[in-house]
């Protein structure tokens, strides 16, 4: 059985923050991939060079191989969206919810916030261990134990679908 | 029980299509969020749209680098020689597809060891042109020996690869300049040597690629320039920055009058290490047996045997044209290249030894301004061997100013008088570029990102693109022997030669005699 399946009898106001948490994030993955997908000249390879501490040398030689390059970038753009997608029309949110989580695992493992460390990438803020990427991993994490797209969302129609 | 059970089922069927209902409504019910992600979606293109519309109206640079034909595949091939083979002579045959094998050895190492450094695979995705090398000559045995074996690794193996036919190694380039095998040469020699190989080269009918400055002194320079005229050699001397992307863009920003009237020109060189400063190694195996001195001295003043002198050449005006012809010719011909200066109208300099105290002659702190009175601008050049604080290429104009490098920026003037209307209606940030030019970029117009062009300034972006980086001394290399199969003119040619020789001794000799000194445009002399 997965999490999602149990729905949860919530509160309204704990069903308009978690659906709204979950809208929220889904516009900024959507944003974030479609924005890239609209750029020929995008590519996570500046991103990728910049990443530093323990595990930038598996990062770095990511970057130097084209073919792997032209891959991330594909799984990237696409990704982005297709997850903000989902969590936006509550569809294969589970799903959308565990992809996000490990992209944005990735995302703070190539440019953790450690406290000897500095960036080339300009940072919209200051951060020690925790950033916005961690913060988002978890809000990703509560959504996916406090599940809402069988009460809003097409999962709620698929499930149904397929108990008829 | 019959219309019991009936009536039992009708309940049960509106039920289910009450939650169907339902169902539909909570399923589908973010979806005007989309609706709302869209219109946000589509105002910020248009808006975004609008905004470079209205910047292409303001700078529209669309030219692109010329795009050289490829080498002749099926033709016969060219049949080259190389004269000098020391650090700049590896280079250029190594860019000319003839690498040192060892150097092969080094490149797959450095790939092994990390993976990112595609050196090697970059170098093995260069063009092949088309030639074959059938001699080579170096007074120094050891680097002879080392021609031979770098001219005849044409499949660009290892050292334990197939090589093909071994080039032959001349004592004298008088000799190799002679053979009837040989269609075209290299020159890679100290700069004394460059002028006076190039004319006995071109009296012969073969074809030149000589490394900069064109000459070591001021008569040279001209019987150079009347030999290779009348022979109609093709000619291209070595300032591989003629194949860098930007200056072209460079140049069509100065032809569309974005940068309003230009005044000044800052330039410079900042190298911080003793090899920058061509304190080069000493090879073990040199010696007075393994050096034939006498070719080295040549037309310069006699000295006595000095390996220092032999490898480190360029310390001493007796064999070197210093900063000038080494480093500020780069420069020059660079601008020269982007604005047509010519030659400058007169030229001062200063500048001494403050740091490299080992006997040198020529200075490592150097600065040369010339003076362009028909452009109305200045040109300053500022170098120093011991400080590696970087100092853009910036040519400054009365209504922007532009900053070279392999990328191009350019930013609004405050002042401006071309700009002022679109300042003043907030169109024109004079903080952020009113253009900015990144090489591989693959969309039409310049304007990145910030992040882009935080980026790109650092290094980080396309770099390793598509896993490629053309090296500019290849292209230059392909050019000059595309232009000896069309029988037409490289873009570093004789003219260009001139005026880039020219230049150089002016400010070597304002700088040793301590004045300014003039060029009489009427009689073509320095006075």
């Amino acid at each position: 059985m997965s999490v999602q399946s149990n729905v949860k009898n919530y509160f309204n106001l704990q069903t308009f923050f978690l659906v709204s948490l979950r809208l929220l994030l889904g516009w900024y993955f959507l944003y974030e991939g479609l924005v890239k997908i609209a750029n020929p000249d995008w590519s996570a390879f500046g991103y990728l060079m910049d990443s530093q501490g323990p595990l930038a040398g598996f990062f770095h030689s990511l970057a130097g191989n084209a073919n792997t390059m032209a891959t991330i970038d594909f799984l990237n753009k696409w990704g982005l969206a297709l997850i903000g997608l989902g969590l936006i029309l509550g569809l294969f949110t589970g799903m959308a919810l565990i992809f996000g989580m490990m992209l944005l695992i990735l995302y703070y493992c190539s440019h953790p916030p450690l406290a000897s460390i500095s960036y080339i990438m300009p940072q919209e803020g200051s951060y020690l261990w925790v950033n916005k990427t961690l913060i988002e991993i978890f809000a990703m994490a509560v959504l996916l134990v406090f599940p809402t797209s069988q009460i809003f969302g097409m999962d709620r129609l698929i499930s149904k679908w397929f108990k008829n | 029980m019959t219309k019991k059970n009936s009536s039992k089922v009708t309940t049960s069927n509106t039920q289910t299509q009450k939650i169907a209902r339902r169902d539909l409504i909570k399923g589908l019910a973010a979806v005007p969020v989309l609706g709302a992600f869209s219109y946000a979606w589509l105002r910020k293109n248009n808006i975004d749209e609008t905004f470079r519309k209205q910047m292409r109206e303001v700078v529209n640079l669309t030219s692109q680098p010329v795009e050289l034909a490829p080498a002749v595949k099926d033709g016969k091939p060219i049949r080259l020689g190389i004269i000098g083979f020391g650090i700049r002579g590896k280079q250029l045959l190594r860019a000319a597809g003839f690498p040192e094998p060892e150097w092969i050895d080094e490149q797959k190492k450095a790939h092994t060891e990390n993976r990112q450094n595609t050196n090697y695979q970059n170098y093995m995705e260069q063009e092949q042109l088309n030639i074959e090398v059938n001699g080579v000559c170096d007074i120094f045995s050891v680097y002879s020996r080392a021609a031979v074996v770098a001219g005849s690794n044409q499949y660009r193996e290892g050292t334990k690869g197939k090589m093909g036919k071994e080039p032959k190694q001349y004592k004298t380039y008088l000799e190799l300049l002679d053979a009837p095998d040989i269609d075209a040469v290299i020159i890679a020699t100290p700069d004394h040597w460059h002028a006076p190989m190039a004319i006995e080269a071109a009296k012969r009918g073969k074809h030149v690629y000589c490394e900069k400055p064109v000459s070591w002194t001021v008569p040279e320079t001209y019987e150079l320039v009347k030999v290779v005229k009348e022979k109609g050699v093709v000619f291209q001397l070595g300032h591989q920055g003629r194949q860098t992307e930007s200056y072209t863009k460079a140049r069509e920003a100065i032809e569309k009058n974005v940068l309003g009237k230009v005044n000044l020109i800052e330039v410079c060189t900042n190298r911080n290490d003793p090899n920058g400063a061509w304190v080069y190694d000493i090879h073990p195996e040199a010696n007075a047996a393994t050096i034939d001195w006498s070719q080295f001295i040549g037309q310069a003043p006699f000295h006595e045997f000095s390996l220092e002198r032999f490898f480190r050449w360029r310390c001493w005006w007796d064999y070197s044209t210093g900063l000038n012809g080494d480093l500020l010719t780069h420069e020059y011909d660079a601008l020269n290249q982007i604005m047509n200066l010519g030659i400058p109208g007169s030229v001062a300099s200063s500048g001494g030894i403050y740091f490299f105290k080992d006997g040198r002659t020529v200075p490592d702190v150097l600065q040369v301004v010339m003076e362009f009175p028909k452009h109305d601008l200045s040109f300053l050049y500022s170098a120093t061997l011991a400080s590696g604080r970087s100092r853009g290429k910036v040519i400054m104009g009365h209504d922007a100013s532009m900053e070279i490098s392999d990328r191009l920026v350019i930013h609004a003037e405050p002042e401006s008088t071309q700009y002022r209307k679109k300042i003043e209606e907030g169109l024109i940030d004079t903080n952020t570029p009113l253009y900015a030019f990144t090489p591989g970029k693959k969309g039409a117009d310049g304007f990145a990102t910030a992040t882009e062009q935080y980026f790109a300034s650092r290094g980080l972006l396309y770099t390793y693109r598509n896993g490629k980086r053309v090296d500019t001394t290849h292209l230059h290399i392909k050019e000059w022997l595309n232009c000896i199969r069309a029988g037409i003119q490289p873009s570093c040619n004789i003219d260009q030669a001139f005026e880039e020789g020219i230049s150089a001794h002016m400010s070597t000799k304002a700088f040793l005699e301590n004045r300014r000194v003039f060029w009489d445009a009427e009689k073509q002399v320095i006075v």
